[in-house]
């Protein structure tokens, strides 16, 4: 199992015929997703990178039954996007978009308020149960089925996690990149919530940065609630307070938002906490209670086809 | 977006907020009429810098007369502003503001910020004044208001009551406060600020409200929606450096360390920065040549980093998904060809076509340290770049 994506997710693509959507499209296809459409007002009626254009979301999800949108439009049209996934009633909107407007996603964030839809991002890389769905820009090959949850503000230093469990041969349940922007849909706190009762999650990795207090939010729920293995890490313990760290949310302002307040609050929680961001693989297979000396994803193939 | 606390005050004034009156002054010699045009007995002579803390520093100086008026502000510009938040370097004062001197009765601070929590904007008010607000914030939590503001309905005159009276003024002044905080908000959304604070906001004498410091931060994502904002910004406040790299949109910032640091993504970015300390050197700045970066933004990010005359070393951790690691070796061959440069460089690359990049960086025949891993990397970089500062 996973949590919120897997091998029957329908998806469209909002902006589908973009550059960016196009080429992720085909990425996601290549990678096995089921991408069963996109969206283009004005191309409706086409067929894009092998896939039919709608002219709006709500016609989209009524042709194909998609239940997942994922959103590639430039900025000053992103928060417009959302509204239109959700209003189609999409159960899962995943927004990629870097560079909306603050004010624009405090009024999605109102108009969204009681609505089914989960927005994931934006400014994020999406969404990936390895081997099953791909919803996003992440590199697919990096991946590995296996059970261990990953959620990250960031996309590259996701990236660079990932890696490092999937050489240790661990693999991942589910892979969420929430996203870097100070309103987002999905918080660390929700997906914490999500892999702590998904059975076959049966380890977390946090990742966070400076900014906000998200990090400490989700630290006191595991406290009180998560007895999976978690480890933790910070970027950012060396960014200069007052500037952003090219995320929109991470900056440290007014003495809030600083690393160390991040880790005092995880490792209160329990959480294993690592300062370096080499170690985050090292460290979850120690705590799974694998050590680094595991056998390498190839040489274990061997072994079982012996 | 930061913009000085004059151009704040005229855009508050746009939107009905009753500020002081008052001019800015560019050049020396100018103070002197500006205060004889004003005509209060008392006149204040304001630094405009982008930073607080400037009345500590003497930046903010009370003169009883035009001709006190005109030596303060000759001596305030030029000079430079050493306070809390510049920084021990300062930053140089290039204008003045000389406004009328109020008789001011209390002192109050208001802002409008958008929590991050709830998603939604705030109207934050204390009846401290004049101080800053983490302080109170740290002393007197419970002397912190705060007003949750929906955005569909904007902040109602029963919210803005509630902070007047909160702040316990007088009832004749809760009129006059209704309007003003509403103005502020409308002034916080239509210029889609990130930031926007008043501190102090004075009671006169004769009861009215006045802002009597302005600070206005605009969202640099909404930017596009407001070109008139454009010739707002103040390039002389900015590091000539991070002015440089934003023409070309990287995303750099310079910090005082000796490795220079070339990295795709901001949170890989920030990673990168602290294992270079962990490792026992440290970080020159941050920079995030972003997704899609081209061989020619790699070779701009290359020329801005080398600028920086602390650096001693350069650390190119890549990882490869949209970016691949052959245009990006491409890229830093190219930049090390072109500009000649002699400091080491340790890259560090993973992802897509990874056995391309690495292969460009061998045929080379210059002289790149390969790192396998981020650890790796970082403890070559510090060996060759020479220790901590």
């Amino acid at each position: 199992m996973s949590v919120l994506v897997d091998k029957k997710t329908r998806v469209i693509v909002q902006g589908l015929t973009g550059r960016e959507g196009s080429f992720h499209a085909q990425q996601m296809l290549e990678y096995g997703t089921r991408v069963v459409g996109g969206v283009t007002p004005g191309k409706g009626g086409t067929m894009h990178v092998g896939v039919p254009v709608f002219n709006t979301v709500t016609e989209a999800v009524h042709e194909t039954g998609a239940n997942a949108s994922v959103i590639f439009v430039p900025p000053p049209f992103a928060a417009d996007a959302i509204l239109e996934g959700a209003d189609a009633g999409l159960p899962l909107v995943i927004c990629i978009t870097e560079g909306i407007a603050t004010l624009d996603m405090v009024r999605v964030a109102a108009a969204m308020k009681d609505s089914n839809t989960r927005l994931i991002g934006p400014n994020c890389p999406g969404i990936i149960s390895p081997g099953k769905c791909k919803i996003g820009i992440m590199p697919g090959s990096i991946h590995k089925q296996g059970s261990v949850g990953v959620v990250s503000r960031s996309g590259t230093l996701t990236y660079e996690a990932v890696d490092q469990l999937t050489r240790l041969g661990i693999g991942q349940s589910t892979c969420i990149g929430i996203g870097g922007d100070p309103i987002i849909g999905t918080s660390f706190l929700d997906a914490v919530k999500m892999f702590n009762s998904d059975p076959e999650t049966k380890a977390i990795v946090m990742i966070g940065e400076i900014g906000g207090n998200a990090e400490e939010i989700a630290a006191e729920f595991i406290r009180k609630n998560v007895k999976k293995p978690v480890v933790g890490f910070i970027a950012g313990q060396t960014a200069p307070p007052g500037r952003r760290m090219g995320h929109a949310g991470a900056i440290i302002s007014g003495g809030q938002g600083a690393a160390a307040g991040k880790y005092k609050a995880m490792r209160a929680a329990g959480i294993q906490t690592v300062e370096s961001p080499a170690e985050i693989g090292a460290t979850l297979a120690r705590l799974m209670g694998r050590r680094n000396s595991a056998p390498k994803p190839a040489a274990r193939k061997k072994q079982r086809s012996r | 977006m930061k913009i000085h606390e004059y151009q704040a005050k005229t855009i508050l004034a746009k939107f009905g907020v009753p500020v002081p009156r008052g001019e800015v002054v560019f050049k020396k010699a100018e103070g002197r009429a500006a205060a004889q045009r004003l005509g209060t007995p008392v006149v204040v002579v304001k630094a405009q810098i982008h930073a607080g803390g400037r009345g500590k520093a003497g930046g903010v100086r009370l003169a009883r007369s035009a001709d006190e008026a005109a030596s303060l502000s000759d001596r305030i510009l030029g000079m430079n502003l050493v306070t809390p938040q510049t920084g021990s370097e300062g930053r140089v004062v290039r204008c003045v503001l000389i406004e009328e001197g109020l008789d001011i009765k209390r002192e109050l601070y208001l802002s409008v910020l958008v929590d991050r929590a709830s998603g939604l904007p705030v109207f934050m008010a204390s009846a401290a004044g004049g101080m800053e607000i983490e302080e109170v914030a740290k002393e007197r939590p419970e002397a912190i208001l705060r007003e949750p503001i929906h955005p569909a309905t904007g902040l109602q005159p029963y919210q803005a009551r509630k902070i007047a009276f909160g702040l316990d003024l007088e009832p004749e002044q809760v009129h006059v406060a209704v309007p003003f905080f509403q103005s502020l908000y409308r002034a916080f959304v239509e210029t889609d600020a990130a930031l926007l604070e008043i501190n102090p906001c004075v009671v006169t004498g004769d009861g009215r409200l006045v802002a009597l410091d302005a600070k206005v931060n605009f969202d640099d994502n909404a930017l596009y929606r407001h070109p008139e904002f454009k010739e707002l910004r103040d390039l002389d406040e900015e590091t000539p450096l991070e002015v440089e790299a934003s023409k070309y949109k990287l995303n750099y910032i310079k910090l005082d360390g000796t490795v220079g640091c070339m990295v795709n993504g901001a949170g890989l970015a920030m990673a990168t920065m602290d294992i270079i300390k962990l490792s026992g050197g440290s970080p020159a700045n941050f920079l995030d040549v972003g997704g899609g970066a081209s061989e020619e933004q790699v070779k701009n990010a290359f020329r801005i980093l080398l600028s920086d005359p602390n650096v001693k070393g350069v650390f190119v951790n890549i990882f490869g998904g949209i970016l691949r690691c052959d245009v990006l070796a491409s890229g830093v061959v190219n930049a090390a060809k072109e500009l000649k440069f002699k400091v080491p460089v340790v890259v560090r690359m993973e992802g897509t076509n990874v056995e391309q990049g690495q292969q460009i960086l061998r045929n080379s025949g210059l002289n790149f340290t390969v790192a396998h891993g981020m650890k790796d990397g970082a403890e070559k970089i510090v060996r060759l770049a020479g220790g901590g500062r």
